[in-house]
């Protein structure tokens, strides 16, 4: 922000804000905390619903929670490749950073294609979208969930591109701190999902 | 919605959020990232029930052990340690609020 | 509005616009044509269309709503019937509440958040007009459902399950009620995100929080308010969708849902939804009433907490809107009381409004009148508010045209009576001439007597025992009467609206021949009155730099020895001239427009063909690749400023949000 002397540099200086903090990052902040009504009443919905099966299997009927803790792992741990990538970019190191990122997209790949897995075969005994109340709230869940983590694999790999062409450099890490932001939320609520739906067993 | 201490001054006095006193180096974060697995462990662990009755102590646990994942991650992988505290704000402000009104809501089905 | 110059030479070491990643990108310039409009990401701009467009759907709302008290004028009519009833007064309430009342709020808070804060444009500027152009969009599609979707919805604007799933409402207005939401929901997220991190980044050296003028503490709350309800409606709409578009089983009481679920979904962001209403409006006669009593607000703290509170108590309040739906005592108990805990605040406020004016000189202008209005009229409609609390009593008074009164009150007679108040204040500003002051007057006085004469029986109505929602009454009931009253003032409120656009196109007109009002034609309080109307393309020539509450008015006034007031320099004196030599303003893009295009396309696609989904999901994929691939600014335009030092890589596009870039900053921090 300027002072009354239009013209002294402060006026070009870019990262003058009130706050001290981007105006990015306090933007993805905010959102993540409105994400946090979304998934709520998304896992109140299956909460409220989950024994409601309608005379037919229920989700928690057939979890496979080894299968799914290991997915549940692998999203774990890309958090952890995800910070890493951060990290490879602040220090300078474009290339190293670029593999983090991809090791990143990757992982969450092999995440949605557990939960693909897992809905095929869950499909496969029995229990669909429109099954009763309690597969639909489940379904419902963990779509949205994959669905963002879907939009943050694209994220992900179009930074992976822009690295490539060479036009994401250490001066651009706060993208990928957004980036990263977003990602660890995915995880988060992941991490949420996991405990409250999968392993807190049925009444 | 606090008022940051820089408020009345002309930009940002430690300026850039990157740079940080506080930053974990990366043998930290693969040190949290053991721990978290080690809690995932611990969790799934729960699921083999014929190996330890937890009982009545299971929901608490499993809840206590994911909050300890969810605090980690926010904490050090989303940086909000050593960030501004607003940031904080806004994300425990979605949490408390969605708590809140869901939990009530539930509560008005007779969920508990 | 960017300030076109003769391109400077760049630094030496900059290529002249060398890297095109698609070979086609270059930001458009602005100048003043259409296609000047449609790109725009000044906040003027988004403002004065988010204004027009709301105007506009206040007339189709308006139109609905003369539907249905022709309809009620008369006992046992059959001019409309009843299934086209039932969508007339769906889409009245939707219309007026998604369509008018909260865009034009948002015009006044895209117009004048920037200038009350001292900045030259919002955190994200495309985003901002991404917003406008996606809620219109979602307007549109909306209100398609006319032409393509069988019908309007016909659910009532709060839908209750079961009688919203395809059995009950089996045309398509129930779907493009859910996806005609989304989609406009969409849009305010983003615009509220966009506003609280300008109104906490983006404030001039010296502006605290706690120097702030109360409307723009108001339209942050309403910001916040935003942010967090519409997930919730979006997860309520999303299951809605599912239930009618994939047969889920969300709400099927037979498959063992609960149908109550959707009631709590929807009033847990319906009740903070009506504060998002109230609390502009109650910003705005925040700003007319001290400039009109010559006094500062009383209670400025007062104010600030007060609405801040009535945004966290309005979260607790929501089943009060379901006490007869089967919750159970304990829980009706529990909103009852938190119910009536939440007047207290708007109480303050009241208090604090009548204590300004107490021993204020007092000017009863237009806008003045209005704000009076909008305190009276909003204290009648709190009262019954007040009454409904009372669990018992609302037993009575639910679904009956007591409540129906009691809403119109508050939302037409507070909220609307609010805005045109703000209208009459800001014209000058927005448009460089005033409206009308004589022809306001009898505006304002057509609309009180309309608001009344139509709202006011409906309190013996509803007490009679009149039920909502029923397209017509049996004669020996007794309501006739009032009902044929509460249909001529709604045509009386009809020809107030006529008139105020009357006095619009007519002030207009006749400015020509009047001199330009100058910069502050009220002697008013804050920043938007220090510089030039019409409102200069850059707002400030200088950001200025702020030192008290009412920054503008101390720097034309000054307290004495005596405590008196006495004036150390005039408005044209004091005021900003406009030059905006050199100011650097973000560039305008046509991808927010293009994106918001795409929304409702997947809309379509969902209800009729699959293959829309697609092509619209192209649309709004490619929209967001080429949005955050564009230059950060057109290297063409003009920057003034010869010293640009160090910028960032013109070409770096990797940062697809960005950085606030209208600070007056003329580097490549990018806009978004």
């Amino acid at each position: 922000m300027s002072t009354a002397t239009a013209d002294t540099h402060t006026e070009h200086d870019p990262h003058a804000t009130n706050t001290g903090i981007s105006n990015t990052k306090l933007a993805m902040w905010l959102f993540l905390g409105t994400e946090c009504l979304l998934f709520g009443g998304l896992i109140s919905t299956y909460l409220l619903y989950k024994t409601r099966g309608n005379g037919k299997t229920l989700p928690t009927d057939i979890f496979d929670i080894p299968f799914t803790s290991v997915s549940s792992f692998v999203l774990l741990m890309s958090s952890l490749t995800m910070v890493l990538a951060l990290s490879a970019l602040q220090r300078g190191d474009v290339e190293r950073s670029r593999g983090w990122l991809l090791t990143t997209a990757m992982l969450g790949g092999v995440f949605v294609g557990g939960q693909v897995y897992e809905f095929t075969s869950f499909y496969r005994e029995g229990i669909g979208f429109t099954t009763n109340p309690a597969s639909s709230a489940f379904f419902t869940l963990t779509g949205f969930h994959g669905v963002h983590v879907s939009l943050g694999i694209l994220m992900l790999m179009s930074l992976v591109v822009a690295s490539m062409q060479g036009r994401l450099k250490p001066q651009n890490a706060e993208t990928v701190e957004i980036v990263g932001l977003y990602w660890h939320f995915v995880d988060i609520v992941w991490i949420f999902i996991f405990t409250v739906i999968y392993l807190i067993p049925a009444e | 919605m606090s008022e940051s201490a820089t408020d009345t001054a002309v930009g940002a006095d430690d300026t850039d959020d990157d740079d940080h006193a506080h930053h974990p180096s990366d043998a930290e974060y693969i040190k949290i990232a053991l721990v978290l697995a080690l809690i995932t462990g611990v969790e799934v662990f729960t699921y083999f029930e014929s190996v330890l009755d937890w009982g009545a102590f299971l929901i608490p646990s499993l809840m206590v052990m994911m909050v300890v994942k969810f605090w980690l991650v926010a904490r050090m992988f989303m940086h909000l340690k050593a960030d501004k505290p607003i940031l904080s704000q806004f994300f425990v402000t979605g949490i408390v609020m969605a708590v809140a009104v869901y939990m009530v809501t539930l509560l008005a089905f007779n969920f508990f | 509005m960017a300030i076109i110059e003769e391109p400077l030479a760049l630094e030496s070491g900059q290529a002249d616009i060398a890297e095109r990643p698609l070979g086609v990108m270059t930001r458009p310039q602005e100048g003043n044509g259409w296609r000047d409009w449609l790109s725009s990401v000044d906040h003027k701009r988004i403002g004065i269309m988010y204004g027009v467009a709301a105007m506009f759907f206040f007339i189709v709302g308006g139109i609905e709503a003369l539907l249905i008290r022709t309809q009620l004028a008369f006992p046992e009519q059959g001019f409309l019937s009843p299934q086209l009833y039932n969508e007339i007064y769906t889409m009245h309430g939707v219309t007026m509440v998604f369509l008018f009342i909260m865009p034009l709020a948002a015009a006044f808070a895209n117009y004048l958040i920037p200038l009350q804060i001292g900045a030259r444009d919002v955190a994200f500027p495309r985003l901002n007009a991404l917003s406008f152009w996606i809620w219109i969009s979602g307007a549109i599609f909306l209100n398609s459902s006319w032409l393509v979707g069988g019908g309007g919805a016909d659910c009532g604007w709060f839908c209750y399950s079961p009688n919203s799933g395809v059995i009950f409402s089996p045309s398509h207005g129930v779907d493009f009620y859910a996806i005609g939401l989304l989609i406009a929901g969409i849009a305010s997220l983003v615009s509220s995100v966009n506003l609280i991190v300008t109104v906490l980044n983006m404030r001039a050296p010296g502006m605290t929080l706690f120097r702030m003028p109360v409307l723009t503490w108001m339209l942050l709350v309403t910001q916040f308010l935003l942010a967090f309800a519409l997930p919730v409606i979006t997860v309520a709409l999303f299951l809605l969708l599912f239930d009618r578009v994939f047969d889920s089983q969300f709400f099927d009481p037979e498959a063992g849902a609960d149908p109550l679920l959707w009631q709590h979904l929807f009033w847990i962001f319906g009740h903070p939804e009506v504060y998002i209403i109230i609390l502009p409006s109650f910003g705005i006669i925040s700003e007319i009433i001290p400039t009109f009593s010559r006094k500062p607000i009383f209670g400025y703290s007062f104010m600030v907490f007060s609405g801040i509170a009535i945004g966290f108590m309005g979260w607790g309040v929501w089943a009060h809107h379901m006490f007869v739906s089967g919750i159970g005592p304990i829980s009706v108990l529990a909103f009852s009381l938190s119910t009536m805990f939440i007047a207290v605040p708007t109480g303050v406020k009241i208090l604090n409004w009548l204590a300004t004016m107490w021993g204020g000189k007092l000017r009863f202008t237009t806008a003045m009148l209005f704000a009076v209005g909008t305190v009276g009229m909003f204290t009648i409609g709190g009262l019954s508010g007040v009454t409904h609390a009372l669990a018992p009593a609302d037993t009575q008074q639910t679904d009956t045209y007591y409540i129906v009164a009691h809403f119109h009150y508050v939302i037409f007679g507070g909220g609307v009576m609010g805005l045109m108040a703000g209208a009459y204040f800001w014209w000058p500003k927005i448009f460089g001439h005033m409206l009308n002051e004589a022809r306001g007057k009898i505006h304002f006085w057509i609309s009180m007597v309309g608001l009344n004469l139509t709202f006011g029986p409906m309190h013996v109505l509803g007490l009679q025992g009149m039920s909502r929602r029923i397209d017509t009454y049996s004669e020996g009931f007794g309501f006739a009467f009032w009902n044929l009253m509460a249909t001529i003032g709604a045509y009386i409120i009809a020809i107030s609206v006529a008139y105020f656009i009357y006095n619009a196109f007519r002030s207009r007109k006749e400015a020509v021949d009047l001199p330009n009002p100058g910069p502050d034609p009220w002697d008013a309080r804050s920043l938007e009155w220090s510089i030039p109307s019409p409102t200069p393309a850059h707002n400030f020539d200088e950001i200025p730099t702020v030192e008290s509450q009412d920054e503008w008015w101390h720097r034309k006034y000054a307290f004495d020895e005596n405590n008196n007031v006495i004036r150390i320099a005039t408005p044209e004196e004091a005021a900003q001239k406009g030059d905006g030599e050199g100011v650097h303003l973000p560039s305008p893009s046509f991808w927010p427009l293009v994106l918001a295009v795409g929304l409702p396309l997947i809309g379509y696609g969902i209800i009729f063909n699959l293959w829309l989904c697609v092509l619209g999901g192209l649309l709004t994929a490619g929209a967001i690749y080429s949005w955050a691939l564009e230059p950060v600014d057109d290297p063409n335009a003009g920057h003034g400023h010869g010293d640009h030092g160090d910028d960032d890589d013109p070409d770096d596009h990797s940062d697809d949000e960005g950085d606030a870039v209208a600070v007056g900053a003329d580097d490549s921090a990018g806009d978004a």
